[in-house]
């Protein structure tokens, strides 16, 4: 199958660079995951979750670091199954409100990040694991494209029939109790979700950066949106730019893809914030 | 739109002996309360006396011993309750791309409001915005309001789909005098138009004297009941309140 989704690209991008598979299966992978980003995001700011979501990220390395030390075959399982229950106890955490909740998760955050060094750099060895830092788009394969694929598709139904009653817990809980909505599912579902979605893209795009590929494009998003319509339709278009560009000029100045992706999402921030600013 | 049922007076929501306990302290004990549809019961008292708490008891959220029961007096029949709630305030920033029809709908359709606009839902609630004089406000954005407009938006939702309880608590922050006068007979345009009992948490002492039907004055427990007259009255009240007369102040509004 991944022979004719090559052709297909092949005929319908007339450049040099596509006659990699190596780009082929990044270009693929960016365009599935930046879409996701873009969709998740719009919730992730609206909630405040900012904070959330990057120390999500971060319990990538402690989940592999379990995995390590309990000898699992698959580390990618343990990192995902870490992450899941790392998700739902910061929630849980959430809901309570009794304390900073930010300074909480802060604490979570870097412990679980120096538990994870502690452990993957035993014996001098974490040069390993160096690359889930920055992440590398390139060396993906089309086997892994399939899981993102899945992933895809299974976010963008779960936003068909939920994301009201998501957007009806942000605006308030109480009120959407009162109107039937089970609150605390909802959010924990979209937990879960986000933490599936982090998880499965952090290798190709790096745990340092992940954070600002899901708040970038929805920041400028909010510089141009007035309703839900187009604050979706701008996350996803201003995400899915970056990541095409992103991925063509690291290719051809040769620089890690990730990064290349943030900075173009931050010119564009940069450019809605200042659009805003003139048209008032 | 469905025609306003007028106040049968038949409906009550019962209250008895309800208590709260939150983490090993007592918030709230032995609350009776017997409230009628076409009434306007407000519960007033100082920070911390659990009047929020009482209103989340009653919205479920929270365990409480005691009961709390829908009934038709006529014919002693238990219904189920269904409650339209007014919130303090909305988690939407300024700038949160949410216009009034995105919000609304969130609550009331299942159309991804994401996607497209649903053209049904949206007469449906510009129908029922018009009732609040709030239908040119269905496009806009929810964190650009006045504090008035949000609260007309915030009240449309609550009655959309005609609740037997109404419970407001404290929507009157933020607002100039005009638009509490407006807020108030718009409460009392729901409690003659609709068949629906309303309950007010308030801190303005002056709109209560003047519109409560019943005003209920807490600290952990009922202290004093009765019109407002007779509450304000109280020795009750003025240990709490101190020795304010609001008939003085009447001249001025």
């Amino acid at each position: 199958m991944i022979d004719q989704v090559y052709q297909i690209m092949e005929t319908l991008l007339p450049f040099s660079w596509i006659s990699f598979d190596f780009m082929k299966n990044a270009l693929l992978a960016v365009l599935l995951i930046t879409p996701l980003f873009g969709l998740l995001g719009t919730m992730i700011v609206n909630n405040h979750m900012a904070f959330f979501s990057d120390a999500l990220g971060h319990s990538a390395l402690t989940g592999i670091a379990a995995g390590v030390v309990l000898g699992a075959a698959d580390t990618n399982l343990t990192m995902l199954l870490f992450a899941v229950v790392f998700a739902l106890a910061l929630n849980k955490l959430r809901e309570k409100q009794t304390q900073n909740t930010d300074t909480i998760i802060s604490v979570c955050s870097s412990l679980s990040v120096a538990l994870g060094l502690v452990i993957l750099s035993r014996g001098g060895n974490f040069s390993e694991y160096s690359s889930l830092l920055v992440g590398d788009v390139l060396s993906i394969s089309p086997r892994e494209i399939g899981y993102l694929g899945l992933v895809f598709a299974g976010t963008l139904i779960f936003w068909l029939l939920a994301f009201n009653r998501l957007n009806a817990v942000s605006i308030n809980r109480s009120l959407a109790k009162s109107k039937g909505i089970p609150a605390g599912v909802m959010d924990n579902l979209f937990a879960v979700l986000t933490a599936c979605v982090v998880m499965l893209s952090i290798k190709w795009v790096g745990l340092l950066i992940i954070n600002a590929l899901l708040i970038l494009p929805v920041a400028s998003s909010r510089n141009m949106a007035a309703n839900m319509r187009e604050y979706h339709f701008f996350a996803v278009l201003f995400s899915m730019f970056s990541g095409i560009m992103g991925l063509l000029i690291s290719f051809y100045i040769n620089v890690a893809t990730g990064p290349t992706i943030v900075i173009i999402s931050a010119v564009i921030f940069f450019a809605t914030f200042l659009y805003r600013r003139i048209a008032g | 739109m469905r025609p306003y049922r007028k106040p049968c007076g038949l409906h009550c929501i019962k209250v008895s002996h309800l208590g709260v306990e939150l983490d090993g302290q007592k918030i709230l004990e032995d609350i009776n309360l017997h409230i009628h549809c076409g009434k306007l019961s407000v519960i007033i008292g100082k920070n911390g006396a659990g009047k929020s708490t009482l209103v989340r008891a009653i919205l479920g959220e929270i365990p409480y011993t005691g009961t709390i029961e829908f009934k038709d007096i006529k014919d002693g029949h238990l219904r189920k309750m269904k409650v339209g709630y007014v919130p303090q305030k909305v988690n939407i920033d300024r700038d949160t791309p949410v216009s009034v029809y995105d919000m609304i709908a969130s609550y009331s359709s299942r159309v991804p409001v994401f996607l497209r606009k649903s053209r049904k839902e949206y007469a449906r609630i510009s129908e029922h915005l018009a009732v609040f004089e709030a239908q040119e406000l269905i496009d806009r954005q929810v964190g650009k309001l006045s504090g008035g407009e949000l609260q007309r938006v915030l009240l449309t939702m609550a009655v959309m789909d005609y609740p037997n309880l109404l419970i407001m608590d404290e929507p009157v922050s933020g607002i100039d005098k005009n638009g509490m006068e407006l807020f108030y007979k718009k409460i009392e345009y729901l409690k003659e138009h609709y068949d629906m009992a309303v309950i007010l948490i308030s801190h303005d002492l002056e709109y209560v004297r003047r519109y409560a039907d019943e005003v209920i004055l807490l600290d952990s427990r009922i202290l004093a009941r009765g019109t407002p007259r007779e509450v304000y009255d109280s020795k009750e009240f003025k240990n709490i309140f101190g020795n304010v007369t609001y008939e003085e102040k009447e001249g001025l509004l």
